[in-house]
């Protein structure tokens, strides 16, 4: 299969999600978030929201109960450091570990 | 046909000239920073700028190296920019003429040639911009100002067509600061002759593309399934550009003759080429004064032409071939040096000749270097001199021989 | 109404999946930036690990339209953007410059210094996180005294980090200010600022960076937060030349002023392994003066 049929002159991207490909592949643990210590989940309101501010991916819902998008999330874990009520665990990833 | 049109003559010098030139082309983006010889045409753009004869935004940069990246990126945004510069510029320039012909943006430049140090030096020759021959450019070299006025409207129209930049060449000096009678073209003409700019890039948050990221050696598939070139893919449509602009140079020069009764369909310049044994070759101004040698010789009975290189990026091999058909000495003068070699355009000539059926000797002579005086008389006796030595050898010496007192 | 993690906007512009390292601050810090900009922008972004999260062709990670220029141009690549945007008479988008320290502080200080000069309406970003990450940890301007690098891998830097803001603040900006990953609505605010002003902005941001400076990945923002809190880093914004104390360096100036020893913060990161007690001893002199300076200059105490 050849290029001619893409019309580019020069190096013109269009945005896409996953880039990197599955970035999730690359998690070595695993955030999991606990719905009855959650304060937007406890109290049933939008409120807290911290683990969707800090989040570098962009991977976490602002929704209640908060989600995360786990074909992409990296577990970097920042989450789990920043909630105030430890509702996020990290739990080692064992698909992706050796 | 040439139309009939009034004539308009200025006497003016060649920065002035592509001061005047790049007014008419509308340019709407100017970066430029002062370097000797090139200062009067910036300077020049400035005051077009400042008194509201020239809409477009100056920017005074602060190096060369930003002009150029000032340029770049008014391109991609969909501006029609320019700058000029000479030598040690074009040098700092270097990276982001690159990135100009890589991303595919038709700006247009104006080299006032000049030589590079150390030592410092000033004046005029041509080594300043054949260092740049493989940066993707093409490289138009002018011989008179009338030529710089021509040449740089020119330019617009063959960059936009093809997305590739121009460089216009003028000696230093030599032209830009010599006044001679230039025919100066109306604005309705030029705006008839060149359509305003039509980006093929988009910079625009509704429709947001990224340019120039990090590609591949591969092909890769993009996100709607299609495969996209790879860096490779992308550096031979460069060189495929290049290779097929000629139809489009020659159809610039046609079109400019039709409308201001110039005729600039050809990639280089021929004097009495059609009986000529002995073919001066020289680029710049020095094709000029190569054609008041070869008059010196016809008067001796010596049946010389001159091949006035004008289009030196593409090179035009098979027309070189063409013209020198009837030689059977080339004698080709380089106000350059090609360090460990020989001038630059005689490894061109020496190129566009290997495999036909012409089998000239070639003499190749280093001249003019940092503003050295070159004298018809001086290419006529080196002429002379190369015509002598074939009585030694007809093969081609290994390195060029110099007119300097060494 | 101020903004915080509830009322924040949701939409994003940069893309998951894209190639930033597990808890990438650069990456969380233009999250917020293009938040604050509301992807309302063009941005000029030169060799750095901003380059890697913006991906590869024919795919970008990111929902702005950018161009890549290279090293040393951004400054002018902003200019030009200025230049052709205003020759063509589009209004309404920020011209947005996004660099790294490298970029910034070394090798883009010429260009950034002169598009500053020459007072170009853009903002200009610079995301540090000390050295030249994306080439794999090399000492630059903005690598603090002490830290081992590729280029610096036995001894350490020898020489203190290059104020950076300091000099653009010469240039006599409207607005220059500095910020921290780890206070994403400080950096938010900021940002939402500048997009107001008019003329030359500019931002720093510091951005810890977990491979380079050598803590684990979900300590991202606890190293920033320490740094803030130990006036290593302080977070201040400077508009037509008020100076404000802001966000965390704000709280802790009401609150008495005392920072927290900058020791830890030292003996916590892996790129510290071989800094000696006689610089740590300079290192917390030489932010003691620094607070004292500010606490001087603020004016909102």
């Amino acid at each position: 299969m050849g290029t001619r049929d893409c019309n580019h002159i020069c190096d013109e991207s269009s945005p896409g999600i996953g880039e990197a490909g599955r970035t999730g592949e690359w998690r070595t643990s695993l955030p999991v978030v606990d719905d009855t210590k959650c304060t937007a989940s406890r109290l049933n309101k939008p409120t807290c929201f911290l683990c969707w501010l800090y989040c570098p991916e962009a991977v976490m819902t602002k929704a209640i109960p908060p989600t995360i998008d786990m074909e992409y999330c990296k577990g970097c874990g920042i989450c789990a450091q920043v909630c105030p009520v430890q509702a996020i665990t990290m739990l080692p990833e064992e698909k992706n570990i050796g | 046909m040439a139309v009939q049109r009034k004539s308009n003559m200025h006497i003016i010098d060649g920065n002035q000239s592509a001061a005047i030139a790049a007014k008419m082309s509308r340019v709407q983006v100017v970066a430029a920073y002062p370097i000797t010889p090139q200062t009067p045409l910036t300077e020049q753009l400035s005051q077009f700028v400042e008194q509201g004869e020239l809409k477009a935004e100056y920017v005074a940069v602060e190096s060369e190296h930003s002009a150029m990246a000032v340029c770049t990126s008014a391109s991609i945004v969909g501006a029609r920019a320019f700058t000029g510069t000479s030598s040690h510029g074009l040098a700092y320039m270097h990276e982001m003429l690159h990135w100009a012909a890589g991303a595919r943006l038709p700006i247009v430049l104006a080299c006032v040639n000049r030589a590079i140090g150390a030592p410092w030096n000033v004046l005029n020759d041509q080594q300043d911009s054949i260092s740049q021959r493989d940066t993707g450019w093409i490289q138009i070299y002018c011989r008179n100002n009338q030529e710089i006025m021509d040449t740089l409207i020119q330019a617009y129209r063959i960059a936009e067509q093809v997305y590739v930049p121009v460089m216009v060449c003028y000696d230093g000096y030599i032209l830009s600061h010599t006044e001679m009678p230039v025919d100066v073209p109306d604005q309705a003409d030029v705006d008839r002759y060149l359509p305003p700019y039509k980006p093929h890039t988009t910079l625009d948050p509704a429709n947001p593309k990224n340019y120039n990221l990090v590609t591949l050696a591969n092909p890769r598939i993009g996100v709607d399934g299609k495969l996209y070139h790879g860096y490779m893919e992308l550096r031979y449509l460069l060189q495929e550009a290049l290779q097929n602009s000629r139809e489009t140079i020659l159809q610039a020069g046609r079109e400019f003759n039709e409308i201001f009764g110039r005729d600039y369909a050809r990639m280089f310049w021929e004097d009495r080429s059609e009986d000529a044994e002995i073919t001066i070759v020289a680029m710049g101004s020095l094709a000029m004064e190569a054609i008041v040698a070869a008059d010196m010789l016809r008067e001796e009975g010596l049946k010389v032409g001159v091949l006035g290189l004008r289009v030196f990026r593409p090179f035009p091999k098979s027309d070189v071939v063409q013209a020198l058909r009837k030689s059977r000495l080339i004698v080709v003068f380089d106000k350059n040096i090609s360090y460990g070699s020989e001038g630059a355009t005689c490894s061109e000539i020496k190129s566009a000749l290997y495999g036909t059926y012409i089998n000239a000797s070639i003499r190749n002579f280093i001249v003019g270097l940092g503003g050295r005086d070159v004298k018809a008389r001086e290419l006529a006796e080196a002429t002379k001199k190369a015509i002598a030595s074939l009585k030694e050898t007809v093969i081609n010496p290994d390195y060029p021989e110099w007119i300097c007192q060494i | 109404m101020k903004a915080n993690a509830v009322n924040l906007i949701e939409k994003e512009w940069i893309l998951p999946g894209n190639r930033t390292c597990p808890g990438c601050a650069l990456s969380l810090a233009y999250r917020h930036v293009l938040k604050a900009l509301e992807g309302q922008c063009i941005v000029t972004v030169p060799a750095s690990c901003a380059t890697v999260l913006h991906g590869m062709y024919p795919i970008s990670a990111v929902n702005v339209p950018c161009v890549n220029t290279p090293f040393a141009s951004t400054g002018a690549s902003a200019t030009g953007l200025v230049a052709g945007l205003k020759a063509l008479g589009r209004k309404g988008i920020t011209v947005l410059a996004f660099a790294g320290d490298g970029g910034t502080h070394d090798i883009g200080i010429q260009s950034l210094s002169g598009a500053a000069e020459r007072q170009i309406d853009f903002m200009y970003i610079c995301y540090d996180n000390e050295g030249y990450m994306n080439t794999g940890n090399q000492r630059s301007g903005s690598t603090p005294l002490g830290a081992v690098s590729g280029t610096t891998p036995v001894l350490g830097k020898q020489q203190y980090q290059k104020d950076m803001t300091a000099i653009m603040e010469a240039h006599g900006l409207p607005f220059v200010a500095t910020c921290s990953a780890s206070y994403p609505l400080d950096l938010y605010e900021k940002v939402k600022k500048a997009r107001t002003i008019e003329g030359t902005r500019f931002i720093h941001i510091h951005t810890p960076c977990p491979p380079g400076w050598l803590f684990p990945f979900s300590d991202t923002i606890k190293f920033g937060e320490m740094a803030v809190e130990t006036g290593l880093v302080v977070l201040y914004e400077i508009e037509d030349g008020i100076f404000r104390l802001t966000s965390a360096s704000e709280s802790i100036a009401r609150k008495g002023g005392n920072l927290q020893p900058v020791r830890e913060y030292f003996t916590s990161q892996g790129r510290f392994k071989t800094i000696t007690e006689e610089q740590i001893d300079e290192l917390q002199e030489w932010v003691n003066a620094r607070w004292k300076q500010c606490l001087h200059r603020a004016t909102n105490l």
